[in-house]
């Protein structure tokens, strides 16, 4: 039973990830990115099995195969200060975005324009060079 | 037990934090600090070279945990030669950044620049596939921010798409590792090697859908089609010593596929030896030839500068697909060739777009450049590399390819694409030259442009003739660094020794310490 749970929720864990980083907007692709990162946490930790109440150690008393395996703990703590530090960083960043480009869309369109749009690439300037004069 | 096989780790990650505490002491002594620690770092990569010359591998034990329970260091020849090119790459670009005031664009560029290189050295060094993992995020998290460095609208735009397909990225190597562990009980590469090779096998399917997940990520990585997308705006927006720097970022990727890939699935794997290659090897050539329209339909230099390190990255994933070690010693060969004379194409793309003015790096026609004769010898000079003709490195490199594709059943394919992409960068380089240096305008046409061109920064221009000095040595030393590289090749592709090498490195005994 606790198996079907673990997967139904990783699956749709990445399944709404998934769609969401589809998405056209910033925000939402956060959340999606923020989701796939629960899925993936999740899915690391039930790749040490399946256990309940057992020890990380293996003491003395207790019989060689009861125990919870300790690595993939240690593999979800890493991975979720990663995932924790680049989410920051790209909320910051898609705050960034929103404000330079005056929208919130992943390439910084206006909300009139529906192609993807170059209409900035002519009128380039180039940041180096506006600071260099 | 040698400490040398640590240093090039440690020694950018100590640097980046002595320069957080040199944050307010002004950009002087930043610039000597990571100046001479990037030199320190030159240096060990020579004695790192040294040490592993004669074919032993330095089997470095983190906390003194004997592989697999530890985290384990590996150098052999093929890490040294990797952190070597970085270290050298690394060094030009930051002479320019420094020398052409970029670094002073943003407060942090002398830190972010250590962290990435201390990612990657680490990744290049590491034995642990987890270990791999947080190496690319180090190495990633610091070039979101060298990239962003300086600012500007489409730096931002760019950046966005960058960041967000490598956070992607990433969680897909978290699912790929997680689906191996709990397959194969460890993440030492050494010991998953030796674990598939035992695989029973109802798991193998499972194994080669993890592998190939992988090899997903690491083509995020290197730009593999269709994942290159990512990678022209990244690289033509961002500015020019990043743009340098990461020309080793794309090799990062394929030294992956050829470390991971090459131990886990190696010879020993049973059914799943080497099924990996064919993937490597057609969407090598699918990627060369969209690299080489793009740098046929590029609009400016730095864009098409992009599209030849994305050409340059497409040769070598042909070069590993082919398999074998005269094919992976040429590889290795162009790769030496590829990251350092891109790197100072893109230096030079800044020089020409310096000298423009406010007609920047733009393929149409502008005022006369000031010391166009320098620099336009140069470009030429750099042309010829990067596009592979006679008599410089590119040249050798892809004849070396090519006659390691002879027989292979693939000839045909190997030699249409890449010949025909050869020519496709010729005609696009030719027109590129011809359109900067010869089309010229008589003098600045209109008073609104402006802003008219620097005249060359000397200093700034050593570093890039220091890294295309590269091609002439690699073409004149041609038979001791392809010596090198055979005997590197052949060391990649004997996995048992690197099992045994790895598996088998005692602890330091403590009672008598080191």
């Amino acid at each position: 039973m606790m198996e079907y749970l673990v997967s139904l929720s990783i699956g749709v864990l990445t399944a709404t990830g998934v769609f969401l980083t589809l998405r056209a907007r910033t925000f939402p692709v956060v959340l999606g990115l923020t989701l796939l990162a629960y899925a993936v946490n999740l899915f690391l930790f039930s790749m040490g099995r399946l256990t309940i109440g057992l020890p990380a150690i293996i003491d003395k008393t207790a019989k060689a195969a009861q125990y919870s395996d300790p690595l993939p703990q240690a593999l979800v703590l890493t991975a979720i200060v990663i995932a924790f530090g680049m989410t920051a960083f790209l909320i910051v960043l898609a705050l960034k975005a929103r404000g330079e480009l005056d929208s919130d869309h992943v390439d910084g369109l206006a909300d009139n324009q529906q192609a993807p749009g170059q209409r900035d690439i002519g009128k380039n300037i180039d940041p180096d060079r506006g600071a260099a004069e | 037990m040698s400490h040398l096989t640590a240093w090039p780790v440690f020694l950018p990650l100590i640097t980046g934090f002595l320069l957080i505490l040199f944050r307010g002491k002004g950009i002087y002594y930043q610039r000597i600090v990571s100046l001479s620690a990037v030199a320190g770092l030159v240096a060990l990569a020579v004695a790192l070279i040294a040490v592993s010359l004669p074919g032993q591998y330095q089997v470095y034990l983190l906390g003194n945990w004997t592989a697999p329970f530890g985290i384990v260091l590996v150098a052999d020849r093929a890490s040294a030669l990797m952190v070597s090119i970085t270290a050298v790459l690394a060094l030009a670009a930051l002479w320019y950044a420094i020398a052409s005031d970029t670094d002073k664009k943003g407060p942090h560029f002398h830190i972010l620049y250590q962290l990435q290189l201390f990612g990657l050295n680490g990744a290049f060094l590491t034995g642990d596939l987890f270990n791999l993992f947080v190496f690319f995020e180090v190495l990633l998290l610091a070039s979101y921010g060298l990239l962003l460095h300086g600012g500007g609208r489409l730096r931002t735009r760019a950046g966005l798409h960058y960041v967000v397909i490598n956070l992607i990225g990433s969680t897909l190597f978290l699912f790929a590792v997680g689906t191996l562990y709990g397959l194969l009980g460890t993440l030492n590469i050494a010991d998953m090697a030796a674990k598939t090779a035992a695989a029973p096998g109802d798991s193998l399917g499972l194994i080669a859908a993890a592998g190939l997940l992988l090899l997903v990520v690491f083509g995020v990585k290197a730009a593999m089609f269709p994942l290159y997308l990512w990678l022209p705006g990244a690289y033509a927006n961002t500015s020019a010593p990043v743009a340098a720097l990461f020309a080793i970022m794309t090799k990062v990727g394929i030294y992956a596929i050829i470390r991971v890939h090459g131990t886990i699935f190696g010879p020993g794997a049973g059914e799943l030896a080497y099924y990996y290659m064919p993937w490597v090897l057609g969407l090598g050539l699918v990627t060369l030839i969209f690299a080489a329209l793009g740098v046929m339909a590029a609009r400016n230099l730095r864009e098409q500068v992009a599209y030849l390190v994305l050409a340059s990255v497409a040769t070598l994933l042909i070069g590993v697909g082919l398999n074998g070690s005269s094919a992976l010693s040429a590889t290795l060969y162009y790769l030496i060739h590829s990251t350092l004379i891109a790197g100072a194409m893109f230096l030079l793309a800044d020089v020409i777009l310096r000298g423009r003015g406010a007609f920047e790096d733009r393929f149409e026609s502008a005022p006369r450049l000031p010391d166009a004769a320098v620099t336009g010898a140069v470009f030429m000079f750099g042309a010829v590399a990067i596009t592979g003709m006679p008599p410089l490195s590119g040249f050798f490199g892809k004849v070396l390819i090519l006659n390691a594709a002879l027989h292979h059943e693939w000839v045909a394919w190997v030699f249409a694409v890449l010949l025909g992409a050869g020519l496709l960068t010729i005609i696009a380089m030719a027109r590129t030259g011809s359109t900067i240096f010869y089309r010229t305008l008589p003098e600045n046409p209109s008073p609104v442009a402006g802003r008219a061109g620097e005249s060359l920064n000397r200093s700034a221009f050593m570093a890039v003739i220091g890294l295309f000095l590269v091609s002439p040595v690699l073409v004149i030393c041609a038979q001791p660094v392809t010596a090198f590289t055979v005997s590197t090749a052949n060391q990649l592709l004997d996995g048992t020794a690197y099992i045994e090498a790895v598996l088998s490195a005692p602890a330091v005994d403590r009672s008598i310490g080191e």
